[in-house]
């Protein structure tokens, strides 16, 4: 609708017919204006000067004064009608028109790159913060130690006699030279006899940490692992004590249907000693009763090693693997993809445990 | 310890039908765990019977063997066959091809009849072989699984058996029973025999034992025997090596004569090997009761018997044919000839029972645990005898098991005992232990009745008097391990049952939750995971090489490193300096697996030895060291710092659609430096650095505003990046975390915020190429003055317009002060301050 109309007819503002069919002229090409720019064309057709509604009305200043009044009006009325109508087709397009490019802008989000790194925690990593933060729940410590350690602190202070069987149940790594008398820590006890002889008392700590034995590594065995233990040190503490203990943290874990057993065993710096079991009702191949660690009453040697009188104070200790934890918990089958250290493994826990 | 089940019977009440599984589920009860079933009939299975040779036809073979086509009859002569099935004749003879030749017509041999199977899944039928149908076996030992003896078929009178014709040979030759085997603890020496398990069975089921010891008629007394010295002159801990010698005499002796099948099938299953007849004794005494027993050829000794230390330069062959040089400290028996045995350990060669022996000594001894350990451990030699000896054996029972081996080698070697025998030595103080009466009720959480206690503790062999207050408990001979009132409430808990135990939650006073220094690592780990690095965890051990190249003390020195004593592989014998090594193998694993683009991370400890380490001597346990000896051990231990560290290789994302993916580069190191520090409120400083593992132009140092240095980042030397065959530019870096958690603020003291409008300039400055960018920022800090509220660097030019060897350097000042709004001439002022004050330090000149 970019045609101009011939200049010959200039309608007379006087004559109401030709006004009229001038404003259907222009509102039927308004209506008819598809685009924006179709419309601004249109504008221009019908109010830009050389329109006839413009020339028309330019005309009234030649008309006798009495007829002014009644052209001016009518003029008035039909260009108001133009510009009406110019508006609402100039909202109308534009609504249109941004609907449009939101359309045309639309993208398959199905095809979004990943342009950040999921990084990930070790499972063992956070494990070792989950099992921490349920005993910081229950008013505990967590207290920590060197992994090169003095032997003193993890045999002797721990009541193994220095020429006893029990000495060489733990595979240990010794440090050169033998006559300095230090050791990769066999496990996390170290860190209870320090916390003994560092803390006041009563003492309730828990003892994360990495331990060292010498296994070749294979399926079910590690060199280096790591391990939790509890230390609890008070006034007329019992096996009652231990057991309700571990039954809470078992129950924290693992829900409220875990069940804990406890069995006669042996360990040098316990007396009694327990070997500690776990219900596992989810275990691989059916319900079933998994050694989870070692348990019992500190024995008395251990407490006068840390200056603490056994007449006074009694206490209690536990002791799990956080591997083992981790393979019967989530089902990890081989030991080799905790230590190995491929990706996939971490990045298929991410964050959570 | 292997249990064989009808050996256990003996003594102890074992339902029939009983399993090793079964007995294993009671003895784990009083606390032995289970380890294996050791059952022949789980690989073996009949009809297997005794069958007698009849005829045997020697048929040479085309490849030059011959083989025996035998006739062996399986049922006994005018007796039906009453097995049924393929290849079974019903004559009761099977015609058999037997490829062995140590037997004739008329032997008693064991036959496996088709249908049998034999270990390894051998299943045997009648087949067609060297033109026969042989319908059976003549098994050999090592066929039968009995054995390793594969010489040729078993002929039952050489064993000493002559039974019927027909006779169920598994039965014969105990094939029947069943092992459970358990884990002892090494504090229950007396649970290394049958004696005590059998002992620990009736605990655990609450049903009767009857003690082998008791059956046993031994002499009251016994003198003008063999003679015997004890001379200990250098006691361990002051206890003498040996503190009884009981040695018995038997004459006569037929050491070629076979030991009875019930004899060899209870050593098999107890893991033992049959040896000879009076081999076989001494271990099935030893067994039985827990007496390790020794047998010397008396009539090659000379002189008395004198146990006593070695002297220095003393020399032993022991039985195993091997010379052992001794050490003084060993304890020794010997003779005129010198040294015939280290005590309780091992025997010498020269004094040894053989096929000839006719007069046996047999010794029983008590031997102190650690002088046994130790000489055990110093040659290497652990033994069934050490075995027991290091935990404990019961002073009282030397004499009953002389008698018993004394019984059995007249019964099975025909021999006969002299009446004069040796008893030598001093029984050690009876250990008693006050019990008070509430004692183990507090320490166990169990009401025990006052019955449940002495019923208990009687039980186990213990005599409880009522004292003051509790009970005087005097502990069995041969439970060493009891000597105080814990370990009394243990063995009171042990056979009440450790399930009649309750649950009582101890409330732990207020704690303070996770400290400081646990909360800063947590946020640091999590930060780096966050920021998209993989955490992982490697092994500390890493070679002499990889901590010279990362463990860096000095700028360009190699830190000292722990090294260990007895490494899993010597390649890699020493402890981690730096975390970079385990990373870089992390790094290469995951490239082998087609990985290429990764960031992993590990926070650990290393092990940062310096000057002396450790003590000379460690304090004795059970009491507490005095202060300073405390503060030595403290002391002696190596600085162990937290480090985290990271490496970064091939791109930081994954590629895809719409996405072009960054090689990671030497900033991005850098960048999770800075993120270590944000994390904790911490300033990282970056100078150029120089560390060998790095880029010599690309290595950032990485220190506190004090110039404390806390680790590197950047590139990784491309040398040794092509060495380790990692990906070009790979990066990596290293953080001494402890530095910065000490240097975290412990308040941050709150800044004002101005309101007030910004007024930005910025300003082009030229300078010498080498001028570190960071440095010239400072000096603009520093010349500004407070109006200052942020500088930045927006842009490094050289090139056209900048004269050779100098650069230009643009940075954006953002004006601002606390209380007005700053006029342009304010603004202009400060800057000129800060270029003036660049210009002074580097000579930089505005463009």
């Amino acid at each position: 609708m970019t045609e101009t109309l011939p200049d010959a007819a200039i309608p007379n503002p006087l004559d109401e017919a030709a006004i009229t069919a001038a404003v259907e002229n222009a509102i039927a090409a308004i209506a008819a204006a598809a685009t924006l720019d179709e419309l601004k064309a249109v504008r221009l057709a019908h109010t830009g000067e050389k329109a006839p509604l413009s020339l028309a009305n330019r005309e009234i200043g030649s008309l006798p004064k009495d007829q002014k009044a009644v052209a001016g009006k009518l003029m008035g009325s039909s260009r108001g009608r133009v510009n009406q109508a110019l508006a609402a087709r100039t909202v109308a397009l534009e609504a249109e028109n941004d609907a449009r490019i939101l359309v045309e802008e639309t993208v398959d989000v199905t095809a979004a790159p990943r342009r950040r790194r999921a990084g990930a925690r070790h499972p063992l990593s956070t494990l070792q913060d989950r099992v921490s933060d349920i005993f910081v729940g229950m008013g505990w410590e967590i207290a920590e130690g060197p992994e090169v350690e003095s032997e003193w602190f993890n045999f002797d202070a721990l009541n193994f006699k220095p020429d006893h069987p029990a000495r060489e149940m733990q595979d240990t790594f010794f440090v050169e030279p033998p006559e300095a008398h230090l050791l990769m820590r066999t496990h996390t006890s170290p860190v209870q006899v320090r916390s003994m002889l560092e803390r006041d008392l009563p003492i309730y700590v828990l003892c994360p940490g990495k331990v060292f034995r010498t296994d070749e590594l294979d399926a079910t065995h590690t060199p280096v692992f790591h391990q939790f233990e509890g230390l609890a040190i008070d006034k007329n503490l019992s096996m009652a004590d231990l057991r309700g203990t571990l039954e809470h943290f078992a129950r924290q874990m693992f829900g409220d249907e875990a069940q804990i057993r406890l069995r006669p065993n042996y360990f040098p710096f316990t007396e009694p000693s327990a070997e500690l079991d776990i219900w596992h009702p989810g275990a691989k191949g059916g319900p079933r009763w998994i050694e989870w660690g070692g348990c019992g009453m500190v024995n008395p040697n251990v407490l006068r090693a840390a200056g603490i009188d056994p007449d006074l104070y009694s206490g209690f200790a536990f002791g799990m693997g956080i591997e083992r934890t981790l393979m019967f918990r989530n089902e990890v089958g081989d030991m080799r993809d905790m230590i190995e250290g491929d990706v996939r493994f971490s990045e298929h826990f991410g964050m959570e445990i | 310890m292997r249990i064989p089940l009808s050996w256990l019977r003996e003594f102890a009440q074992v339902p029939a039908g009983a399993t090793a599984e079964d007995v294993m589920a009671e003895l784990v009860k009083v606390g032995f765990e289970e380890e294996a079933v050791h059952r022949p009939t789980d690989t073996l299975q009949g009809p297997i019977v005794v069958g007698q040779v009849l005829s045997l036809v020697k048929e040479p073979q085309s490849n030059g063997k011959t083989i025996n086509w035998c006739q062996v009859r399986v049922v006994p002569e005018g007796q039906e066959q009453t097995l049924t099935g393929e290849g079974i004749d019903p004559s009761g003879v099977q015609g058999i091809i037997c490829g062995a030749h140590n037997f004739v017509e008329g032997d008693k041999v064991v036959v496996t009849l088709p249908g049998a199977v034999l270990p390894g899944d051998f299943h045997i039928s009648a087949r067609k072989t060297y033109g026969h149908l042989s319908a059976g076996m003549i098994a050999s030992v090592r066929e039968l699984g009995i054995g390793d003896d594969h010489d040729g078929i078993l002929v039952l009178s050489r064993i000493g058996l002559d039974p019927e014709i027909g006779t169920d040979a598994m039965e014969l030759l105990g094939l029947y029973d069943e092992a459970a085997e358990i884990n002892v603890t090494p504090d229950r020496g007396y649970a290394f025999s049958i004696r005590g398990v059998a002992r620990e069975y009736a605990h655990a089921t609450g049903t009767s034992f009857s003690d082998p010891a008791a059956k046993v008629q031994a002499p009251a007394e016994l003198t003008g025997g063999y003679g015997v010295k004890l001379n200990d002159d250098a006691p361990i801990y002051g206890k003498p090596g040996c503190d009884r010698f009981v040695a018995r005499t038997v004459r006569g002796v037929d050491a070629t004569l076979p030991t009875p099948a019930w004899m060899t099938s209870r050593l098999r299953l107890a893991g033992i090997r049959s040896i000879s007849l009076p081999v076989d004794i001494s271990n099935y005494v030893m067994l039985e009761l827990g007496q390790p027993l020794h047998f010397y050829d008396q009539d090659k000794l000379s002189g008395d018997i004198v146990v006593r230390r070695a002297v220095a330069g003393e020399k032993l062959t022991t039985l195993d044919g091997k010379e052992r040089s001794l050490d003084m400290e060993d304890l020794l028996i010997t003779d005129d000839s010198g040294p015939i045995g280290v005590a309780g350990v091992m025997g010498g060669a020269s004094t040894e029972v053989s096929e000839a022996t006719s007069t046996v000594l047999i010794e029983a001894a008590h031997f102190e645990e650690v002088s046994i350990a130790r000489s055990r451990r110093r040659h290497k030699l652990p033994s069934e005898a050490s075995k027991r000896f290091e935990r404990g054996v019961d002073w009282q029972v030397a004499n009953v098991a002389a008698q018993r081996a004394v019984d059995l080698l007249i019964e099975l070697a025909g021999g006969a005992a002299d009446d004069a025998g040796t008893d030598v030595g001093t029984a050690p103080d009876a250990v008693t232990i006050a019990l008070p009466a509430s004692f183990a009720a507090e320490r166990i959480g169990i009401d025990f009745t006052e019955e449940q206690i002495v019923t208990s503790l009687v039980d186990l062999g213990a005599i409880v008097d009522k004292a003051d207050g509790g009970w005087t408990v005097s502990a069995p001979s041969w439970r060493n391990d009891l000597e105080t009132k814990e370990d009394l409430s243990e063995e009171i808990a042990r056979l009440v049952g450790y399930d009649q135990i309750p649950a009582t939650l101890p409330v732990a006073p207020p704690g303070r939750g996770l400290t400081r220094v646990q909360q800063q690592r947590r946020r640091l780990i999590q930060a780096f995971a966050d920021a998209g690095l993989t955490e992982v965890l490697a092994y500390p051990f890493v070679s002499k090489a990889a901590n010279d190249t990362f463990g860096v003390a000095e700028e360009g020195a190699p830190r000292s490193a722990v090294k260990l004593a007895n490494p899993i592989s010597e390649e890699q014998g020493f402890l981690r300096t730096s975390i970079l090594p385990g990373l870089i193998e992390v790094a290469k694993r995951n490239h082998s697996r087609g990985f290429r683009d990764l960031a992993v991370f590990e926070a650990g400890l290393v092990f940062l030895p310096a000057g002396e380490v450790g003590t000379a001597s460690i304090p004795p346990l059970g009491v507490k060291p005095a202060d300073e000896v405390l503060d030595a051990l403290y002391d002696g231990v190596p600085d162990q710092p937290l480090h985290i560290a990271a490496v970064l290789t091939g791109h930081d994302s994954p590629a895809a659609a719409n996405h072009t993916p960054r090689p990671w580069d030497w900033a991005d190191a850098l960048d999770i430096a800075r993120l270590a520090g944000d994390v904790l409120g911490v300033e990282v400083v970056v100078s150029q650095g120089s560390h060998q593992a790095f880029h010599p132009g690309r290595a950032a140092r990485l220190s506190l505003r004090s110039g404390e240095v806390v680790g590197y980042a950047g590139e990784l030397h491309p040398k040794l990046l092509a060495a380790q065959d990692m990906p070009e530019r790979s990066v990596a870096l290293e953080i001494n975390a402890d530095v910065l958690f000490e240097a975290a603020a412990d308040v941050i003291v709150a800044r004002h915020i101005s309101t007030f409008p910004v007024a930005t300039q910025d300003v082009a400055l030229v300078v010498a190429q080498e001028v570190p960018a960071d440095d010239v920022l400072s000096a603009l800090r520093d010349g500004a003055g407070e109006l200052l509220e942020d500088v930045a660097l927006f842009d490094v030019y050289a090139g056209k317009g900048i004269e050779d060897g100098k650069k230009s350097l643009a940075f954006s000042l953002r004006f601002r002060a606390a209380d007005r709004t700053l006029t342009a001439e304010e603004a202009s002022a400060a800057r000129e301050n800060a270029v003036a004050l660049a210009a002074k330090r580097f000579g930089a000149v505005q463009r």
